[in-house]
């Protein structure tokens, strides 16, 4: 069974908050294939919808994010600002008129993120399966 | 509350199902903003302005036929040719972009457009059969309008903006002489099309 052959470090993901931040015995992974991490960047909701939602639109506005995601502006500025800051989205200012305009884009190292984490994601499934 | 089986389980156990359990939560977070996000970009530009050329040809033999029955039949005829070349069109455009045309952006365009869709085939019955020939065009442009608006709240914006010209025209024919039906429908079901079809098609593609 998964959970006796330790598939999962336990003690790691409690709260959600403070969950896995190193999850290396997820099963069919040895300690030489490298810790599976998970990014807590991306774990925070706000900012898996703005990934998420990025991955199938080229470029999302502000305003489109902001009511997508339910969330208000404040809030989805910082949380876009940390994607940014680490190279996951980009963000372009611009003019629609006299309006200012903010559009994101998914960057390669977000796809690459997102991809992983959706892999870690699909491993613990797998794992606790088992 | 927790399952007899789940009670029986050591402490231990748990945890793992739990685990899972977030995991797959978080998994359902992600495909339903996904879909949520996607808006439905395959409504044909250039299906748009076939659309608008039939109804052009539509109105021209409608306004020479002098039975009620024929004049209902052509644009009924040119009804189904329309639905029949847009549905072509944008299964067409969806292929060539490798995405199912009913997906889920594509289920939900339809799925919005449907209400005021069969609205206006019920009217249509009901207007055609008590003799109302003259309310139809009205009736016809308000209604697709608002299928239209609604279906294309899920779509690119030109397309919500054409519904709302679309029920614009409605009201305007509703307001006017029965007369001026064909003429309003020419406007409407063909100008509008090809002007948004262009529109559409110069930005968001075929």
């Amino acid at each position: 069974m998964a959970a006796s052959s330790g598939a999962v470090r336990r003690r790691s993901l409690e709260p959600a908050e403070r969950a896995p931040g190193n999850l290396d015995a997820v099963h069919g992974r040895t300690q030489e294939s490298g810790p599976l991490e998970l990014d807590q960047l991306i774990h925070e909701r706000v900012r898996l919808g703005i990934v998420s939602a990025l991955a199938v639109n080229g470029s999302l506005t502000f305003t489109d994010l902001r009511d997508l995601l339910g969330t208000t502006d404040g809030n989805l500025s910082a949380h876009a600002r940390r994607l940014e800051d680490a190279g996951y989205v980009a963000c372009k200012k611009s003019f629609d008129g006299r309006t200012p305009r903010t559009e994101y884009g998914l960057t390669e190292v977000g796809k690459r993120a997102l991809n992983a984490y959706l892999d870690h994601m699909e491993a613990i499934i797998d794992a606790t399966r088992e | 509350m927790t399952s007899p089986a789940r009670q029986l389980r050591g402490k231990d156990e748990r945890a793992p199902v739990a685990l899972s359990d977030r995991a797959m939560d978080n998994l359902r977070f992600i495909r339903e903003t996904m879909e949520r996000s996607a808006s439905f970009t395959h409504v044909s530009g250039i299906g748009g302005v076939a659309m608008g050329l039939v109804a052009v040809a539509a109105a021209w033999a409608a306004s020479r036929t002098t039975s009620d029955g024929a004049w209902l039949s052509i644009w009924l005829g040119a009804a189904g040719a329309s639905f029949a070349l847009s549905a072509f069109l944008m299964g067409r455009k969806s292929r060539a972009e490798g995405v199912a045309l009913l997906s889920g952006p594509g289920r939900r365009f339809a799925w919005s457009m449907t209400p005021a869709l069969a609205a206006g085939g019920v009217l249509t019955a009901a207007l055609a059969r008590g003799g109302h020939f003259g309310l139809l065009p009205g009736t016809w442009l308000l209604l697709y309008g608002a299928s239209i608006v609604t279906g294309g709240s899920h779509s690119v914006r030109p397309v919500p903006v054409m519904g709302m010209a679309f029920m614009l025209a409605g009201v305007a024919a509703l307001a006017s002489p029965p007369a001026w039906g064909d003429a309003y429908m020419a406007a409407a079901f063909g100008g509008l099309h090809v002007v948004f079809g262009l529109l559409i098609w110069r930005k968001h593609g075929g």
